[in-house]
């Protein structure tokens, strides 16, 4: 009989199922992980020293690039910071537009999630489905920043504009037909929150749609069910947040235990899971995006009937109105000053989090007093949930390890950063 | 919570509370005590880590343009240095003196019985090798964070089972996020079509800032004060 001997293996950085560019050393007892020894940097563009040569409103930019897929929730862990050393207000409506926009981020994270997820483990249909889904919420994004993922629309202080009154249309191209451009066209006759508010009508069909070709299913469950199972303690250990968390049947999410901006004042349910193994995590992550819709509609109908300011009156820190600064020295003073040099912070120090989609995020911002951050650290969810990957994957087979990156849901946008 | 953690450490007076959570300071011996009684006390129950931050404090409070004093030079006081900015990404340049500790690392923590979070600092003593004892036994997590903060800042964590480079490449020398290391770094890589291979070579990109980092004296922000509206 041959004898079996222990090899390594190379997985990535070029791989499909590495969702970027992870590289992953395993070592191999025939087809069972022993250890996986992940690579991680290869994305590394030192966002955070970058943040400390620019002026504060200049990095909102690059939040977005940390989790690509989820925008919007990085700028706001970001916003979220600055705000708490400035302690400046931000008005209602604002509030309620970053909370609207966070949600829609999350249904857009976790569709994306549950596409690539089920496409690492054999599920074509559902990629799909979810693009499908993602391509409206991202005309949101367009709608309201004008571009469809990196959307830098969040402010200290607010938002940088309001909603617009109308969703910009499709045209017959050589990709869409008339009737086509006509058809996508007919929701999006009216403002932007009808378009919304009709789009919350629908979601819940959709996600009923993924649950008929997913929960029941008897290969997903075989690939998932009991499938990097982890204990409510190890979770806490491991320094899980999130899905993550909570599929581990520990009942913690911010905008529950630390609300922020309106989440105190609306409705919703945290879901739970009760094995925390794979499927408990998926089965989170799809009541998630259910309660988000449940979010949005909710953001919406108090949207509609309270028009107001969308970015804080104190202009040493957001500019002011174009047409004053047509005809008030103040206001071009402010202006001018606001986009050569930027705001000062004052000294100190803050950690702000949020309720990412994939756990918290967090910004530990240093100021010394500057015009630029001292040093900025982003506590990416990613990154702590990688470094679990070695005990999860411990004793599965090499093909549960592409389960495991899925539910993990890993970006490298944020780990690298 | 405040009092409780003074209760548990009635010798620590560093313990304050600053915006929404509490700050505590603890010197690189006593790390490992105070961080097992975190956890472990079920008054604080400090169960988690969120994150771990290295800091390196070589050029806190100086900025690239000098505010403090009017010339008819504004200009060419924003690219000349005043201090080690990164303004000429000059690595010739010496960094200021300081009496306070170089390096730092600051631990968040979370308490999820008590929903509460604590920023725990530590300083290392040597600026030449700074060494923390880690807290890898205590939380399980921070095996990475300390990875990172010694890629990053060459901070050495006395203890850790396996201190690699994690972020940056194979092969990387120094530390990139410590002040004195260049923003746009010291080598380039491209490849080599005679040689066929990627060759590593000098960076060949003129530095640019085009905001220098300046810091006003704003009346709004007295030390310890929320800021005030004003109505200019």
């Amino acid at each position: 009989m041959p004898e079996i001997r222990n090899y390594t293996l190379n997985f990535g950085p070029q791989h499909p199922a590495a969702h970027g560019v992870l590289r992953l050393v395993l070592e191999m007892d025939g087809e069972v992980v022993e250890r996986a020894d992940p690579h991680i940097g290869l994305l590394h563009r030192g966002t955070e020293k970058l943040a400390e040569s620019k002026p504060y409103n200049q990095s909102i930019g690059y939040m977005d690039r940390l989790d690509y897929v989820s925008m919007m929730c990085n700028e706001h862990g970001y916003v979220l910071a600055i705000e708490k050393l400035l302690g400046v207000e931000v008005p209602l409506r604002a509030q309620y537009i970053r909370v609207m926009f966070d949600e829609i981020t999350r249904i857009l994270n976790h569709l994306m999630w549950l596409g690539a997820h089920g496409l690492d483990i054999g599920a074509m249909t559902v990629f799909l489905y979810c693009f499908r889904e993602r391509e409206d919420l991202m005309d949101c994004y367009e709608a309201v920043s004008g571009a469809r993922m990196h959307a830098t629309y969040y402010r200290p202080g607010g938002v940088a504009r309001d909603l617009p009154d109308r969703m910009p249309q499709y045209e017959a191209s050589r990709f869409t037909s008339k009737s086509a451009a006509a058809k996508l066209n007919e929701t999006r006759q009216g403002s932007m929150l009808d378009f919304i508010d009709d789009f919350t009508q629908r979601f819940p069909k959709y996600v009923d749609e993924y649950e008929t070709l997913l929960t029941d299913n008897r290969i997903w469950k075989q690939r998932t069910v009991g499938i990097g199972v982890v204990t409510p303690e190890r979770a806490l250990q491991l320094g899980f947040t999130g899905p993550m968390l909570r599929g581990s049947n520990v009942e913690w999410d911010l905008r529950k235990k630390q609300p922020y901006e309106v989440y105190d004042q609306l409705d919703f349910d945290i879901p739970v899971g009760t094995n925390g193994d794979s499927y408990d995590r998926y089965l989170v992550r799809v009541e998630e995006m259910r309660q988000s819709n449940r979010i949005i509609k909710q953001c919406v109908d108090w949207l509609r009937v309270n028009p107001g300011p969308v970015l804080t009156e104190d202009h040493k820190i957001a500019p002011p109105r174009r047409g004053d600064m047509k005809g008030d020295m103040e206001s071009l003073i402010h202006h001018f000053k606001l986009f050569t040099e930027g705001f000062c912070l004052p000294e100190g120090e803050a950690y702000a989090a949020v309720e990412h989609p994939k756990g918290e995020f967090g910004c530990f911002l240093i100021s010394d007093g500057a015009n630029k951050p001292y040093r900025l650290k982003v506590r990416a969810p990613g990154f702590t949930h990688l470094a679990s990957l070695d005990e999860m994957a411990r004793g599965h087979m090499l093909s549960d390890v592409v389960a495991l990156i899925g539910t993990q849901d890993i970006v490298f946008g944020e780990i690298d950063r | 919570m405040l009092e409780a953690l003074r209760s548990a450490f009635p010798d620590n007076a560093s313990i304050q509370q600053s915006l929404d959570l509490i700050v505590m300071d603890v010197a690189p011996a006593d790390l490992i005590a105070v961080a097992t009684e975190l956890r472990d006390n079920d008054t604080l129950a400090f169960s988690q880590l969120s994150d771990l931050a290295g800091v390196d404090y070589a050029t806190y409070g100086h900025d690239e343009w000098a505010t403090d004093t009017e010339n008819n030079a504004s200009f060419s006081r924003a690219v000349n240095a005043a201090s080690t900015g990164s303004l000429t990404f000059n690595t010739g340049l010496e960094l200021p003196a300081s009496d306070r500790p170089r390096f730092l690392v600051a631990y968040h923590l979370l308490s999820l019985d008590h929903n509460m979070r604590l920023r725990l600092r530590c300083a290392a003593a040597d600026d030449a090798m700074p060494v923390i004892p880690s807290v890898i036994a205590i939380w399980n997590n921070a095996n990475w964070y300390e990875r990172e903060a010694f890629d990053l800042f060459g901070i050495l964590f006395d203890g850790h089972p396996d201190l690699r480079r994690i972020l940056t490449d194979y092969g990387f020398t120094g530390h990139p996020f410590r002040k004195d290391f260049p923003l746009i770094g010291n080598v380039e890589m491209r490849y080599d079509s005679v040689k066929e291979r990627v060759v590593y070579e000098p960076v060949s990109i003129e530095p640019r800032v085009l905001v220098p980092r300046v810091i006003r004296e704003d009346s709004r922000y007295v030390a310890g004060e929320t800021p005030k509206k004003d109505d200019a």
